[in-house]
């Protein structure tokens, strides 16, 4: 219930629409119900008097009413809708936006899938219930009054035969609805299924090719198409037997009222036009109720949906802004870790008690093997994440009492996995400075000796990248990537290069980009290439979380230390190439 | 009754559409909504009665269902007529009894009549719906890697979902309705003609008048859901960019531009649905006023031949009950018409699929290949991927029993066109591949392929288990011979060192494996079956250099017994092969051991001085 009523806080800034929509309804159920009174009035008076003047008066009372009708029917269902369609755009931005702030923390234990899922199918269901949930109720409700009040007035006894039904009807209705849910839930999880693997199928379809393993995968998806047919029959048996039966129940009061009302007509108790009138109000019943189904249905949908989405909307963010951070124009680059630790989990410490000191300007290489938490000090300088004890401060100050947007636009970083949008060439490059004119980008993608390819291109600059345009290779990708960097200019530069999907060509292209990004910053950098490694004027060493060495290569290996052993075993594989 | 637009798939129509570059051949042509919008689709209608003809027995009974339900509809208004007039008039309350218990038996029959249609073409529909859906499953699994190449997995995963879901619609509840409906329709007219032939003539004189507005309407309505369905397509696209591209807009601080982005499309989408609902609306007052127009003829001329004496009040009252249920489905039918183009669509691009011929079968009387030594050969080959484009000419080599071999080359240099054809993932231009002297070609692809390992450049794992990913497909495979595997590859450390050991789920993309710890299965999955040829299909270029040492490692032990090629851009990784032969733009440039082709100071030679190269940086600082 709680949620419902924050979910219709949503809907609440539109509280004047709704009104409007509202009183639309009310229209539309008076007028509807006045057409049933005309026509009872014009058999009266024919059937009585034997007058004909009235029917003409009647057939434009009929047209009348029932434009009127139409018209705030138009009202009812249009206005409903822009509060429905605008309280969904509202949900959606706000989604959008907390997505938008949540920190990496977040974003690490939650899949893309799942977060798309709540953003459309999770907010379509808050729509349904906006728009056709309530209207639907709110129809049936002045509908019911409207009827049940002339009804009683014209003929109790038969007013309660009519309506004592009604209540049972929608009951039931309601009851299947809900029997059905957990059949319809578990047809949407076989298809989440049926989906799963034939998306594995697809992307691994080289790996099913080799292994000659159609015909297994065919099984696995026969198996679940046949399951997803039973629930499908499950849930059509369920609707066959029902939805007709809820037809039946509605024509017993039907004929209830041709009986007992037909007894009354005959006694002299009504009159023919009356039980037309009743009769006419029973049909005019028959729809609303019977969706009373589809409402029970939606409010069950709509609850768990918006728990999710709240869930969303509700998450703080672990890295949080101060109010009154600091906003700082331009780093010299003084970069100091405070005997750092820090945890994912707040368990499984990543990282402990890590303290070291960056002049600016130098190039600080980290070292070590997979899984030692070198990304992860990375990853703490822009606060992608916050420490757990300990601090980090740029020239002299602690990040967490800057401006996250001033901070990172000062830290550059590009990351191993690297993610171009669906976007052109030009605009990936300026992704982080739109105003970037075209002389700059070039500059950057000069710089980042990546012009050259993107010339070649048909294109240029405005060729299609990312999911839906061409696929750039692992080289093209990373220098397009420090392009995309070179353009904000950073102080402090952060380049995780531990993959080295690189191309043998254009490796001295890579290089050299990489030259003219580290020059004039300060950089940390995760790689394997040794001459980085060689000549940086701060080497860190981590293993398991700790920081085991610290100092230039010809000091680490004077020492007998880790240093020493993984250059060996490792790095000596590379060097062997120098020595050529 | 609003229908708004759906939960569109993720692709929008954002940029231009197409497969990766260079590999554009022939592939599936229609998209979402370029699909031609008739209702009527010959080609979909041909290919139907294969279909249907199966599941006869359920239609026919569905149909027989269908017309009980119809006809005892029918009667109720007629019944309340005959009532009014022949028995509550008259005062014979025992004849009205029996109407009413006539009107009660026939609405026995409508539910009965309903309930066998709806079983039993939900039957019929959910059996050809589950039929397709295999068909077209089988269908991918034949389809050769070159319709892979030109076709994404996100646009065929939604013929497979969307386009039978769309058809479902209306298969399901869409022709039952439409068939209901008209049956419906027409019934109507015929017991209103037949109650009296002069008021239902002039009734029904709205009708046509209800069918041109519907004409000139759906053509606004298609157009307007359209619209809507390619907004929200768009919304999704961008949703789904901004979470997965989270990383980077973080670190480049656009969080504030990107929702500005978000709000233009959101409101885009807005805007594309109150216009279809507009439209939708407007409806409302049109089919309400001719609603009322009927009415007010039977009443104004009806009630006059009441008082005329021509016609019975109960017949009055009859026509007013039928008028009320002839608008209702009426309403239904222009709903179900933009839904049933889109059926239709659906329908022509499940069929296109399902018809495509694999470009690679098994030729008549192909032979099992026998247990292989592992000798290659590929003879003068040539081949393309697109025609007219050749990414590899004349091609000339063989390659021993046990031999370990290297390709080596720029990107695009058509090293792994050669694994590609060696596995028969193509066929070649011109020229033969030979694998002991029987042409690929001229063997089944299973026996073909089962003598051949392949580890690919992406690490694959499919949702399951790891010791269910390295035995993937082999069931009868014991935990002896996993675990041998394991060793082999030296994953097995690593996996007993997980909490749930061999048991580890792994999910979509690998779970919480690392790109070196899952290609590490794929190779373990790769030797299980102990292949007499070993292909390494760039499988070390996305691994960390720690777990490419781990590889380098096992490959030595595993490349003894066995032909092995390895296909690799990193030099380092190469120099161990007996030989190596360096592709240069689909040609052979040079071919030898890595000594041998330093010596020759030629194209590997080069690539590997641009290797070795200090950059300025190094230069400077020593």
């Amino acid at each position: 219930m709680k949620i419902l009523l924050r979910l219709l806080f949503f809907a609440g800034r539109y509280w004047v629409l709704l009104l409007f929509a509202f009183t639309c309804l009310i229209g539309t159920t008076a007028f509807g119900m006045a057409v049933p009174w005309v026509i009872r009035t014009a058999i009266d008076t024919v059937m009585g008097h034997g007058e004909s003047s009235f029917l003409f008066l009647a057939a434009i009372l009929i047209i009348g009413a029932s434009a009127m009708r139409g018209i705030s029917a138009f009202g009812h269902m249009y206005l409903s809708e822009v509060v429905s369609q605008k309280t969904a755009y509202d949900v959606r931005n706000a989604i959008y936006e907390k997505l938008q702030q949540l920190s990496f923390a977040y974003h690490d234990k939650n899949q893309t899938g799942q977060l798309m899922s709540r953003a459309t199918v999770d907010v379509e269901a808050i729509r349904m219930f906006f728009g056709r949930g309530l209207l639907h109720l709110g129809q049936l409700f002045f509908l019911f009054t409207g009827v049940a009040t002339i009804l009683i007035s014209m003929n109790w006894r038969l007013a309660l035969i009519s309506l004592a039904f009604l209540p049972l009807i929608g009951f039931r209705a309601a009851k299947v609805a809900l029997r059905l849910r957990p059949i319809w839930l578990h047809i949407q999880q076989m298809l989440g299924f049926i989906g799963t693997t034939l998306e594995e199928n697809l992307t691994g379809v080289r790996v099913v090719k080799a292994f000659c393993q159609q015909g297994g995968e065919s099984r696995k998806f026969n198996t679940q198409a046949q399951d997803l047919y039973d629930s499908q029959i499950n849930a059509a048996r369920q609707m066959a037997f029902n939805m007709p039966f809820m037809a039946f129940l509605i024509s017993f009061p039907t004929a209830l009222i041709l009986w007992y009302g037909g007894l009354q007509v005959m006694e002299g108790n009504l009159t023919i036009g009356g039980l037309t009138q009743f009769m006419l109000y029973l049909g005019m019943m028959v729809m609303p109720v019977r969706r009373l189904g589809g409402f029970a249905n939606m409010i069950s949908r709509a609850v768990p949906a918006g728990q999710r989405i709240l869930e969303i909307l509700d998450t703080k963010s672990p890295v949080q802004e101060k109010p009154n951070a600091i906003e700082l124009e331009g780093f010299k680059g003084r970069v100091r870790f405070k005997n750092v630790s820090f945890s994912y989990n707040s368990k499984d410490a990543v990282l402990n008690g890590v303290d070291f000191r960056v002049q600016p300007g130098e190039v600080v290489a980290l070292v070590g093997s997979l899984g030692s938490g070198k990304s992860t000090l990375a990853h703490l300088i822009p606060r992608f994440y916050d420490v757990d004890s300990g601090s980090i401060t740029i020239d002299g100050i602690d990040i967490r009492t800057m401006k996250l947007s001033a901070l990172r636009r000062d830290v550059g970083i590009v990351q191993q996995d690297i993610f171009l949008f669906s976007d052109t060439i030009k605009q990936n490059i300026a992704y982080g400075d739109v105003d970037a004119n075209i002389e700059r980008i070039v500059e950057a993608a000069k710089a980042a000796y990546l012009h050259d390819f993107v010339k070649s291109l048909p294109d240029g600059y405005d060729t299609w990248v990312g999911e839906r345009g061409i696929t750039l290779s692992g080289g093209e990708k990373q220098r397009l990537a420090i392009a995309r960097t070179l353009l904000t200019d950073p102080a402090i530069l952060i380049l995780d290069d531990s993959t080295s999907n690189i191309d043998p060509g254009i490796e001295h292209l890579i290089r050299q980009a990489l030259d003219k990004l580290i020059k004039g910053r300060t950089s940390f950098i995760i790689t394997h290439r040794l001459p980085i490694i060689k000549n940086a004027d701060l080497i860190l060493v981590l293993h398991e979380g700790l920081l085991v060495e610290q100092g230039k290569h010809n000091d680490l290996m004077a020492g007998d230390g880790l240093y020493k052993e993984i250059y060996e075993s490792q790095i000596s594989a590379v060097d062997t190439k120098e020595s050529i | 009754m609003f229908r708004g637009g759906g939960i569109g798939g993720g692709g929008g129509p954002k940029g231009p559409v197409g497969g990766p570059m260079g590999r554009l051949g022939r592939s599936l042509y229609s998209d979402e909504d370029s699909g031609s919008g008739k209702v009527y689709d010959s080609k979909v209608i041909r290919r139907l009665p294969e279909y249907l003809v199966p599941v006869k027995f359920r239609l026919i009974t569905g149909a027989v269902g269908m017309g009980v339900r119809s006809l005892a509809s029918l009667a109720a208004p007629y019944l309340i007529a005959i009532g009014t007039d022949d028995f509550i008039q008259t005062g014979d309350f025992k004849g009205l009894t029996l109407i009413v218990l006539l009107y009660i038996g026939a609405a026995l029959f409508v539910w009965a009549g309903q309930y066998v249609q709806t079983l039993n073409l939900s039957y019929a529909g959910q059996s050809i719906l589950y039929r397709m859906r295999v068909e077209m499953f089988d269908q991918l699994q034949r389809l050769s890697m070159s319709f892979f190449d030109r076709n994404q997995v996100g646009k065929l995963m939604s013929r497979v979902q969307s386009d039978v879901q769309q058809l479902q619609q209306l298969l399901t509840t869409g022709v039952l309705n439409l068939l209901t409906n008209m049956l419906t329709l027409i019934g109507i007219a015929c017991v209103m003609i037949l109650m009296n032939a002069r008021l239902a003539l002039l009734t029904l004189t709205v009708v046509p008048a209800l069918f041109c507005i519907i004409l000139v309407w759906q053509k606004y309505a298609r157009r307007a859901f359209t619209r809507t369905r390619r907004a929200i397509a768009t919304v999704n696209a961008e949703l789904q960019e901004g979470i997965s591209g989270i990383r980077v807009t973080q670190s480049l601080s656009r969080e504030k531009i990107n929702v500005q982005q978000f709000d233009n499309v959101n409101k885009a989408n807005l805007n594309a649905n109150l216009d279809a609902t507009k439209l939708t609306a407007v409806m409302m007052p049109t089919t309400e006023v001719l609603n009322a127009v009927a009415t007010s003829l039977v009443i104004g001329f009806g009630g006059y031949q009441v008082l005329q004496g021509d016609m019975g009040v109960g017949i009055l009252l009859g026509f007013v009950l039928y008028i009320q249920r002839f608008f209702q489905p009426i309403m239904e039918l222009i709903l179900d018409y933009t839904e049933l183009q889109r059926a239709m669509t659906a329908g022509a691009r499940i069929f296109e699929l399902i018809d495509l011929e694999p470009e690679i079968r098994d030729v008549d009387g192909a032979i099992d290949l026998p247990v292989v030594k592992g000798e290659i050969r590929l003879g003068h080959v040539s081949f393309s991927y697109k025609q007219g484009v050749e990414v590899l000419h004349d091609i000339d080599f063989k390659i021993n029993p046990g031999e370990t071999v290297a390709i080596v080359g720029q990107t695009g240099a058509g090293k792994s066109s050669i694994a590609n054809l060696i596995a028969r993932f193509y066929d070649v231009d011109n020229g033969e591949v030979d694998i002991d002297g029987h042409d690929v070609r001229y063997v089944t692809q299973q026996s073909l392929r089962r003598q051949i390992g392949i580890v690919p450049q992406d690490p694959i794992l499919f949702s399951g288990n790891i010791e269910d990913n390295i035995r993937f497909g082999h069931p009868q495979t014991g935990r002896d011979d996993i675990v041998w595997a394991a060793k082999a590859v030296g994953a097995h450390s690593f996996i007993t060192h997980l909490e749930q050991g061999y048991e580890t789920m792994v999910g979509e993309r690998g779970g919480n494996l690392s790109a070196g710890q899952r290609q590490l299965i794929c190779l373990a999955r790769a030797i299980l079956r102990d292949p007499p040829i070993l292909i390494l299909d760039e499988a070390t270029s996305n691994v960390d250099s720690n777990t490419e040492r781990l590889m380098q490692e096992s490959l030595k032990q595993l490349s003894r017994k066995r032909t092995c090629i390895i296909i690799a851009h990193r030099l380092s990784t190469v120099t161990n092969a007996d030989r190596i032969i360096v592709l240069d733009q689909g040609r052979i440039a040079e071919m030898g051991s890595h000594n041998e082709l330093l010596s020759r100071r030629g194209l590997y030679y080069s690539m590997f001085s641009a290797l070795s190269a200090p950059g300025k940086m190094s230069q400077s600082a020593s």
